[in-house]
């Protein structure tokens, strides 16, 4: 999706910082909740265009002590944003009164940023998966680069909403326990690997719970390509596919 | 407190570290009707008196409504009041609407008071000349501040302000320690009662009294007359003969002024 924005005068001066297409890019998100909060996976793959650059990107984070950020999309603008969520739980901080920002807060305020950027036609090219637990409740939600913004069960960008949210669907269930959390978030991510060719098999799954947020460390996840299909990809087929 | 040299700018220090502007701005305060707010864990009750200006005229509104969450009594220049209620209501909107979360009352009194501050170091400002006390829940349960023209605020279990607001201290003084605890209806007991305390013998009526409530699931809310009357009705037991006392003495107790310094109330001044 390209973003055509007309011309004036200004532009060269004012404007030349505008996001027009997105450079480095993180392929999908997928997070759910479960019986203790939220599971969140996402491989550590930064694609510039078609080639897989980078392979040490972490697109998961954690904000504050309740709230995880995943982001899918321009790279340097989840940069951006997590300095701003930087600032944001850092003046919260300073306020040392007991009261703290939970994921909902954090959720609403990404949503209000991503939309008035989308007014000014300066996108953040990014979908935003923001999770979290505060006083027991977990939450769950999702804002896009144009503040499109809701609140699910199970949440997926990009490749993630055509590919893992069918099998959440069918999948998921409440108070999923950990390992089978991790099973459902597995299951998806491999699809995405088969058939994502942005997604590289280097993935962080994060846990956040009242406790506080946990990422894991890098794995990657067993493949099997001896599938009878792919020895013989076009025996069945007449004509190019 | 008597005129001297170095009260005519709120930017002036005097020689013994005060600033009169400041300390005249509260002395309106103490001219304003009273207002008393107290709190539970879980509640908090604002109640004022209400004064008309005459007897043809409606008495001025003192409690205002900021958030479900967050209420407002003032007493001094209610002008004033009026206008930090509405910067009150706009703080407390525009966090909603960002974050989809009640405001913290702890938050929206401390950005009321670095507001007052301001108005006491500018040469061309002068202090608010109301006091408020802010009664609000936040996620450690409900609380009740007042906040000063002087930028100055502090929390309190229950507290007075306004004329003859040292009766009602001296009332809530005695119990204050078990409001804590305390049931919602029991809570609006000891409002009216302090209430009834400022208004010095005169017969304590619902039509004299505003009372506000708030509450974990409570949203504020004005009481009415009948539920109000009904509170005083419980211990005011009140015979015929009392009304014509109350009439006799009414008259006297608005013309006698309120509170110390000036005879008459000043218009602006509620």
């Amino acid at each position: 999706m390209t973003f055509t924005i007309p011309i004036d005068n200004g532009d060269a001066l004012k404007n030349s910082q505008r996001t027009l297409y997105p450079y480095v890019t993180g392929t999908s998100i997928v997070a759910i909740k479960y019986k203790d909060g939220v599971l969140m996976a996402s491989d550590m793959g930064g694609s510039y265009g078609s080639t897989l650059r980078y392979k040490n990107i972490e697109r998961v984070k954690a904000i504050g002590k309740h709230s995880l950020l995943g982001a899918s999309g321009e790279i340097s603008d989840f940069q951006e944003i997590l300095r701003y969520l930087d600032e944001l739980i850092l003046n919260d901080n300073m306020w040392d009164d007991g009261n703290s920002l939970g994921p909902k807060e954090v959720h609403n305020y990404l949503t209000r940023v991503m939309y008035n950027r989308r007014n000014k036609f300066n996108p953040l090219w990014n979908t935003l998966v923001l999770g979290g637990v505060k006083n027991g409740e977990s939450y769950l939600g999702m804002v896009s680069m144009i503040g499109v913004s809701f609140e699910d069960n199970h949440v997926a960008t990009g490749f993630g909403n055509h590919l893992a949210r069918p099998i959440l669907r069918d999948e998921w269930h409440a108070d999923l326990s950990f390992e089978d959390g991790v099973k459902l978030l597995e299951k998806c991510m491999r699809v995405l690997l088969y058939r994502d060719r942005s997604a590289i098999n280097k993935l962080q799954i994060a846990k956040i719970t009242e406790e506080g947020v946990t990422v894991s460390q890098p794995y990657s996840l067993k493949t099997f390509w001896e599938f009878q299909a792919f020895h013989n990809p076009t025996a069945g087929a007449q004509g190019s596919w | 407190m008597f005129r001297n040299q170095y009260d005519t700018d709120v930017t002036t220090w005097s020689p013994t570290g005060r600033l009169f502007q400041v300390e005249y701005a509260m002395e309106a305060v103490k001219q304003g009707s009273a207002a008393i707010g107290l709190r539970s864990r879980s509640h908090v009750v604002l109640a004022c008196v209400n004064k008309a200006q005459s007897e043809l005229s409606s008495h001025q509104k003192k409690i205002f409504k900021v958030d479900d969450h967050i209420g407002v009594a003032i007493a001094g220049l209610t002008a004033d009041g009026r206008v930090l209620s509405r910067y009150m209501r706009s703080e407390s909107i525009n966090h909603s609407f960002t974050y989809e979360s009640p405001l913290p009352v702890g938050r929206l009194v401390v950005h009321l008071a670095d507001k007052a501050q301001v108005c006491t170091q500018r040469s061309w400002k002068r202090p608010y000349g109301v006091g408020l006390l802010v009664g609000g829940l936040d996620e450690s349960g409900a609380h009740l501040y007042y906040n000063c023209p002087s930028g100055n605020y502090f929390e309190y279990q229950a507290f007075a302000i306004g004329s003859r607001s040292q009766a009602a201290k001296t009332y809530l003084e005695r119990r204050f320690e078990s409001f804590g605890d305390s049931s919602r209806e029991d809570l609006i007991k000891d409002a009216i009662l302090a209430v009834r305390e400022t208004l010095q013998g005169e017969t304590l009526k619902s039509s004299l009294c505003t009372v506000s409530v708030l509450g974990v699931g409570e949203p504020f809310h004005f009481l009415d007359q009948e539920t109000i009357q009904k509170v005083i009705d419980t211990f005011e037991k009140v015979p015929e003969e009392e009304e014509g006392e109350a009439e006799a003495a009414a008259p006297a107790e608005q013309g006698g002024g309120s509170g110390s310094g000036d005879q008459d109330v000043a218009p602006m001044e509620m």
